[in-house]
């Protein structure tokens, strides 16, 4: 068993076959734990039963507009980076009926909603992006003059197991967004998985009490500096090889200044404004709301659902919408994620997942549309340095 | 005056996004295409106070929700006014709602005219048809503490003689008050007596000293571009200006991201801004 | 009667920034006028030989319209400019011009004023700027109005 008491900032060790023990302490305390699982040949996150539900020896690759499983030769746990889902749809579900109301008579009384006991999730397996993505919508949901109060209970009751990763994905780029790849902050549990001379274990990071609490229900040893070495050279050379780019400096003044560059009129011709980008991006946080009623008319309903800044009626009030045309809205998205966002929450919205990219059907890749406006900054296109002011 | 009083829910915090029944005591057709609801809330604890400038978003059962400014002096709270036009699904049914019927209504919510920067200056005013609504509770508090401003000046423009609001207001307001009335049309009917053009064009020879000048503008968005303009142009200076804008909104509360203006949410930052704030960003397309 | 006009002209800001030499000029084209509620000022197609400079009224600019009758499609008033047809051949006025409301103001004599410019060019040049100014701004107030931004987007 240990040695000795845990405290925050502890590392220790754990071997591969004690993980299942370690998943079973959040089942014994009540934690419902959903993590990374293969399904439709994808890797979301779904209920987890057992440590067998997880992708062992899968990988990915991605690229713009691209994602494949791939076999591996080994067992590894999460030698993989994120898929098509992040933990929104847990925190924040897509569907969400807000209010129940009935009119009886003239009169009218909201009834709220009674919710089944707020469920207790446990994360198992969060990435350091996606770290960086519920810190940035605690931000919306908690930091603000008004709380969200379903966000709220699912946020208090949460326990987070973070991994780091062991690879940088063909669209990662947490690197240059300061989000990873090593997990810094905002977990209670961080592993780092290891493999040397067919031991399969972890280095698992002790992050709050919550963690410690749970790491000594189960078999473990202290951490050596070996240990900590190998995780740290792994480590490195994630951050060495991230699939792509962003360079960050001075991104929102640029932004700011190219509201007419002529890259939005090259993105439109590609950008279908099908919303798949905010659908997969963990940070996206709009939602739409839906009264609705029943055939009586004497029972309605307010229901919130997940919504695109895509969509054409998003910025609809009367007589038309404001962003009517499609090159408006993808500026209005990327806009906002790495310039406006900033002013409104104090970071970027973006934390270099490379979601947008894998998912986007075209393949529109954030990192060059940023990069192509900063190129020719401010600069016009030739047809317009021609044309006399009105 | 009543304190804001919290909707307590099951959940741990009270939740703003539960809407409180109000009462429906008078239904007043402003305009051929513009009314007044004036609305008390059914259980009086929870009434509340609320600044020139906020809006509501009030609910009608089974239909839906849009955000309309509260146009009532905020010494009447909680007795409520929402002036509002007909221009589709919910306003539409808001319409159709009876004296003693039951609606929804959250807030107030958004920022307010800052009428207490006014405070030993000349107050300009420059309202465009329907802006005038959102205007109101200010100049009630304008006219309660009269004597802490100096002149004050309201502009009024409308279409035509036929949409102008309040017509009655304000006509015992220039009686009774000190109160500079000016308004014009866009186009005049044969028996119109009074102003014709745009409300920009009486800016210039409006009488205030810009130099200590505070001014409230609300209208359609070009108006209140080129009414900002003629007042920079007159010496008023850019940051004693305030407008207020208007977008899509679904929650009011800074949650669903429809009503995002540049770096700014309509609903928590506005609706009310000073004119600095979105220099950058206002007359600019589709932002 | 010279006398008097020339410092009502000199506070006037229409007049601002011209020398006195050419405000003097000016002064002697001009005379103060009274019009009545309602009475009519000039007609469409008048000879157009004069400007007026509102000092205190209403003054309704108007076009007859078949079924419509008097439309008016501004109103002018105290401090503006009324008038620009005396400039441009075929110096003929384009609209109806009518008292609203008991309207004092100064008349120019737009005959004299052209002569004295074709004579004097600085003059001249002086005067077109400040017309120019009065252009633009009605112009621009009208495409304002012709928006119909107040009108009913459903």
């Amino acid at each position: 068993m240990t040695a000795g008491p845990l405290h925050v900032g502890d590392s220790v060790v754990v071997e591969r076959e004690h993980l299942e023990q370690l998943l079973q302490a959040l089942v014994s305390r009540g934690y419902e734990v959903v993590g990374p699982t293969l399904r439709e040949g994808a890797i979301v996150y779904d209920h987890l039963t057992s440590t067998e539900d997880l992708p062992s020896g899968w990988t990915d690759e991605q690229a713009g507009g691209k994602y494949r499983l791939k076999r591996r030769q080994d067992h590894a746990l999460f030698a993989y980076v994120v898929g098509p889902h992040s933990w929104k749809k847990f925190l924040c579900p897509p569907l969400q009926r807000l209010w129940q109301a009935a009119r009886n008579g003239k009169g009218m009384r909201i009834l709220p909603e009674e919710e089944p006991a707020t469920p207790k999730y446990a994360f198992f397996g969060v990435r350091a992006c996606e770290l960086s993505a519920i810190a940035i919508q605690d931000k919306v949901f908690l930091d603000g003059q008004f709380v969200d109060p379903g966000y709220k209970a699912r946020r208090e009751n949460l326990f987070l197991l973070a991994v780091n990763c062991g690879l940088a994905g063909g669209n990662c780029f947490c690197a240059s967004m300061n989000t990873g790849p090593k997990a810094t902050s905002g977990f209670d549990l961080a592993l780092t998985e290891l493999s040397q001379n067919g031991r399969h274990y972890f280095l698992a990071e002790l992050g709050s009490v919550r963690g410690a609490e749970i790491l000594a229900a189960v078999p473990h040893q202290p951490a050596n500096d070996a240990d900590k070495q190998h995780a740290e050279r792994i480590l490195d050379d994630t951050t060495r090889h991230m699939g792509r780019r962003l360079d960050t400096r001075g991104i929102k003044e640029l932004l700011y200044r190219n509201y007419e560059h002529p890259q939005w009129d090259n993105v439109t011709e590609r950008c279908l404004s099908c919303a798949n980008c905010t659908m997969v991006c963990p940070t996206c946080f709009c939602t739409t709301v839906e009264d609705v009623t029943d055939l009586t008319g004497e029972h309605a309903e307010r229901w919130r659902r997940w919504d695109s800044c895509f969509s054409v009626d998003f910025s609809y009030i009367h007589g038309g919408s404001v962003r009517a045309t499609p090159r408006s809205r993808y500026r209005q998205w990327m806009t906002h994620k790495l310039a406006t966002w900033i002013d409104q929450f104090g970071v970027s919205g973006c934390v270099g997942c490379g979601r947008c990219i894998t998912w986007c059907p075209v393949g529109i890749d954030i990192t060059v549309e940023a990069g192509a406006i900063r190129e020719s900054d401010s600069v016009k296109a030739p047809a317009d340095q021609s044309k006399d002011s009105a | 005056m009543f304190e804001q009083t919290e909707v307590v829910t099951a959940g741990l915090v009270p939740d703003p996004m539960l809407p409180v029944p109000y009462r429906i005591q008078r239904v007043k057709q402003e305009t051929d295409d513009t009314f007044t609801l004036e609305i008390l809330p059914e259980d009086s604890g929870k009434g509340f106070s609320f600044a020139p400038g906020q809006f509501n978003m009030l609910y009608v059962f089974g239909v839906g929700e849009v955000p309309i400014s509260i146009s009532s002096d905020p010494d009447d709270a909680p007795l409520l006014k929402h002036t509002t036009r007909v221009v589709g699904t919910v306003t539409k049914a808001m319409r159709k709602l009876k004296r003693g019927e039951i609606m929804g209504i959250r807030g107030p919510f958004g920022s307010h005219w800052p009428v207490e920067q006014a405070a030993g200056r000349d107050v300009v005013i420059v309202a465009g048809g329907i802006g005038l609504a959102p205007l109101r509770p200010a100049l009630y508090r304008l006219m309660a503490e009269r004597e802490k401003f100096r002149r004050i000046v309201l502009l009024y423009g409308t279409r035509t003689p036929e949409d102008m609001l309040y017509r009655h207001e304000l006509e015992q307001w220039r009686g009774k008050f000190d109160l500079e009335i000016e308004v014009t049309v866009d186009r005049a009917a044969s028996t119109w007596r009074g102003n014709v053009g745009v409300v920009t064009t009486m800016i210039p020879r409006a009488p205030f000293s810009p130099s200590n000048t505070f001014a409230m503008v609300c209208g359609p968005e070009v108006m209140m571009r080129f009414t900002v303009m003629e007042l920079l142009k007159r010496g008023v200076a850019a940051e004693r200006i305030y407008l207020s804008a208007e977008r899509n909104m679904k929650c009011g509360i800074g949650f669903c991201g429809h009503c995002q203006y540049g770096p700014t949410f309509v609903c928590k930052d506005g609706p009310v801004f000073a004119f600095p704030s979105i220099a950058p960003i206002l007359g600019k397309s589709e932002i | 009667m010279i006398q008097t006009l020339e410092p009502i002209l000199r506070e006037h800001p229409f007049f601002h920034g011209m020398e006195d030499q050419h405000v003097r000029l000016i002064a002697g084209c001009s005379k103060n006028v009274r019009f009545g509620e309602g009475q009519v000022i000039f007609r469409e197609g008048d000879p157009a030989d004069h400007f007026y400079l509102i000092r205190e009224g209403l003054v309704s600019v108007q076009f007859v319209i078949p079924h419509d009758g008097l439309t008016t499609m501004l109103t002018v008033g105290g401090g503006e400019v009324l008038g620009w047809s005396w400039l441009f051949p075929p110096y003929r006025w384009h609209f109806d011009a009518r008292a609203q409301q008991p309207t004092h103001a100064l008349a120019f004599d737009g005959k004299c004023l052209r002569a004295k410019c074709d004579e004097d060019h600085d003059l001249g040049y002086e005067i077109y700027k400040r017309f120019m100014q009065v252009v633009t701004e009605r112009l621009e107030a009208t495409r304002l109005q012709l928006l119909d931004m107040y009108g009913s987007h459903v």
